[in-house]
């Protein structure tokens, strides 16, 4: 693998008598989501305030592109932190200032542009943050989606390679969670810059990162993708996934891949039958739409309500349902044959195209541009598997087969 | 047990006895030397401010600290001081009558004014109202992380909190000094001509004589002394908040606040005293 753009040699950082990090060895590599997750308190913040230099530790070495940052003379390390920028759990926003001047900030302060070229790339930010209506308000005058956003819209205006989030969707409801990170996954696609976060969201933060590092126990346990997550034999996983994961399942009806895997297993492998089930695969397609002209907000709503449906329809017959990415739901019928489960689909479609989603789609026709149409549709693949046959291919076999089953169409505005 | 009995047989203990002695000592000595590590710390933040003072985006700040500092203490300087000044007149009117010396009222009034009073209230009123807001908004901003948030937008905190400040009070304290002793002098002329009936004429002479060039020189000297320690004290109370070992958050800067005020005005006094000193000799 490449050289990693950050790593952490042995670092320890103490307050006092108090040990918070102890030898401490990470890697972030450029490009990438990296998320450090743990429980709260257990120094994930502190750790990200290493990387920007805000904290030094007491013993070990942080090494920027392989080299240590204590070797680096002053000029050099100006440059390579110019290129990072911190997006504080709190949002930092000046209260004084309005959104406007909270974003500009860091141009007036750091470059010669005139004031025309600040003005420019700042109104550009401000539309790619949905904070047109807000640019002249102060931070008070925002809600905490907003204010993060405009956070947001500050770390990204100087075009920084390195984005550090410091827990992102803290004080805020599991949609709003979701679209914040759903946010974040498109920007870090559309910028290309590298996203260290700080997060204990999960399974939500899984979709969106290539890599998770694990702090537990003032030290990091686990490094690698999510899916290795699951395989990862040690008491952080009983003792933080498993709440967190717990806290998830409350929230939205939808199980963790984790948690759907073992009811899997109990519920299918380790049957004596040789019954079948059912498996679909539902996506909600043209995501990108909704985010254009609902923002993120609504889009993450849209996902939300329609895992809610799901677990109504199929929980009530046994089904349990995780959500694979952050636009598809896989659900398992154990006990239903294709027959049963294209019935209850029927009802399901009916009733969820009735429901929320019909409002949230007259929100979209009203949103959208004159004389273009928004659609959304809903896919889904159905599957019949046996107990021994292995998951992923009957999910595979579903999701090749997967038809629109339903469509909110609609007419062109003149 | 009753407090004294307690007390014997704490002394019966040699290790007792000693603390009960070396204790006042090592108290002092703890207190002078954090005091000396304070005056260390705050000499060398009022350094690195002053590094900063001629960056070239520094101007507008410094012209909206001016703004916040001094414009906006006009009213309550331009009010503190009339009442001084009519004071001022009126007991010393009353005290010089006796005499048969009101002749000197107008020297009495012009002198204190400029060579006391003025720099020293001026710098008060403007430690109530400016130094507070200073160290409120400066520990505010330290809590919220915004001042982190400065530091990993690599805009030094020094440079856009601290210096403009700085640099405000110095130039607004001799101002707003000017200020106060004109209006402080109207002030003794109100009371001590319009309303007791001194001549109008004796009062103006009498300043005219005795009020030189040096009068005025020292009292702006003191109120750049003045200037340096009110700024330097508030925006340091409010930069290191949380640094406080009495306690954190929103309390902290409450406290912080409280120091300041009560620390620059002590200094003030202190220092009226030493500068006074060094200009007689």
């Amino acid at each position: 693998m490449n050289t990693p753009l950050i790593e952490f040699k042995n670092i320890t950082k103490r307050f006092g008598e108090q040990t918070v990090l102890d030898r401490v060895n990470l890697k972030i590599y450029e490009g990438e989501v990296t998320t450090i997750i743990g429980l709260s308190g257990s120094g994930k913040s502190v750790l990200l305030k290493h990387i920007i230099g805000l904290l030094k530790p007491d013993e070990g070495t942080i090494l920027l592109r392989g080299k240590p940052i204590h070797d680096m003379k002053k000029t050099e390390l100006t440059e390579a932190m110019s290129k990072i920028s911190y997006m504080f759990q709190s949002n930092a926003l000046f209260g004084s200032m309005t959104v406007y001047e909270n974003i500009a900030l860091p141009l007036q302060e750091n470059t010669s542009l005139k004031k025309n070229e600040i003005h420019k790339r700042v109104m550009a930010r401000i539309e790619q943050t949905e904070l047109i209506e807000a640019a002249r308000k102060y931070p008070s005058e925002l809600s905490g989606g907003m204010q993060k956003r405009a956070a947001l819209a500050r770390a990204l205006i100087t075009d920084p390679h390195v984005v550090l989030f410091d827990e992102p969707t803290t004080g805020q409801d599991p949609v709003r969670k979701n679209a914040i990170l759903s946010m974040i996954a498109q920007y870090q696609k559309k910028f290309n810059f590298t996203a260290v976060m700080v997060s204990h969201e999960i399974p939500d933060v899984y979709f969106i990162s290539n890599r998770i590092l694990a702090l537990y126990d003032k030290t990091i346990v686990f490094e690698g993708t999510p899916e290795e997550l699951g395989n990862f034999n040690h008491p952080f996983n009983d003792e933080v996934i498993r709440s967190l994961e717990g806290l998830q399942k409350e929230l939205t009806g939808l199980y963790s891949r984790r948690q759907f895997k073992v009811l899997h297993h109990t519920q299918l492998q380790s049957r004596k039958t040789d019954n079948g089930y059912c498996i679909l695969v539902m996506n909600l397609s043209d995501m990108d739409k909704i985010y254009s002209y609902l923002g993120y907000d609504k889009a993450q709503e849209t996902i939300h309500s329609m895992g809610i449906y799901i677990d109504k329809h199929f929980g009530a017959i046994g089904g349990f349902s995780t959500r694979r990415k952050s636009n598809e739901i896989v659900t398992v019928l154990p006990f239903s044959n294709m027959e049963e489960t294209q019935n209850i689909l029927n009802e399901f479609i009916e009733d969820f195209q009735k429901g929320e989603i019909s409002d949230i789609w007259v929100d979209a026709q009203n949103q959208a541009p004159a004389h273009q149409c928004i659609d959304f549709s809903i896919k889904v693949g159905m599957a019949e598997g046996k107990p021994f046959d292995e998951i992923e291919s009957v999910i595979h076999f579903a999701k090749s087969h997967q038809k629109e089953i339903g469509r909110l169409r609609c007419a062109v505005k003149e | 047990m009753s407090f004294n009995e307690g007390r014997q047989k704490n002394f019966q203990s040699p290790n007792s006895f000693y603390l009960f002695v070396t204790r006042p000592f090592a108290f002092t000595g703890r207190t002078v030397i954090t005091w000396i590590n304070s005056i260390g710390a705050a000499t060398i933040f009022l350094i690195l401010a002053l590094l900063k003072t001629f960056h070239p985006k520094q101007f507008q700040k410094v012209i909206q600290q001016i703004y916040y500092i001094g414009a906006r203490s006009t009213t309550i300087i331009m009010l503190v001081s009339l009442f001084t000044g009519m004071v001022l007149g009126l007991q010393s009117y009353h005290a010089l009558v006796q005499f048969g010396a009101q002749g000197s009222l107008g020297t009495l009034v012009s002198l204190s004014l400029i060579r006391e009073l003025g720099p020293v209230l001026t710098a008060i009123m403007i430690t109530a109202r400016a130094g507070s807001a200073i160290t409120a908004e400066i520990g505010v901003q330290r809590i919220s992380e915004q001042i982190d948030a400065l530091e990993t937008m690599r805009i030094d905190p020094f440079r856009y909190l601290v210096t403009p400040r700085i640099t405000a009070a110095i130039i607004s304290f001799p101002l707003l000094t000017t200020v106060f002793d004109l209006i402080g002098i109207i002030g003794g002329y109100i009371s001590s001509v319009a309303l007791m009936g001194l001549n109008a004429g004796v009062y103006a002479h009498s300043i005219q004589s005795y009020v030189d060039m040096e009068d005025l020189t020292n009292g702006f000297v003191k109120s750049v002394v003045f200037a340096v320690i009110v700024a330097t004290v508030c925006c340091y109370q409010g930069y290191f908040v949380h640094m406080r070992e009495d306690s954190k958050g929103a309390k902290a800067v409450g406290l912080a606040t409280t120091s300041a005020v009560v620390i620059s005005c002590v200094l003030i006094l202190v220092s009226d005293y030493v500068v006074t000193s060094l200009l007689m000799v």
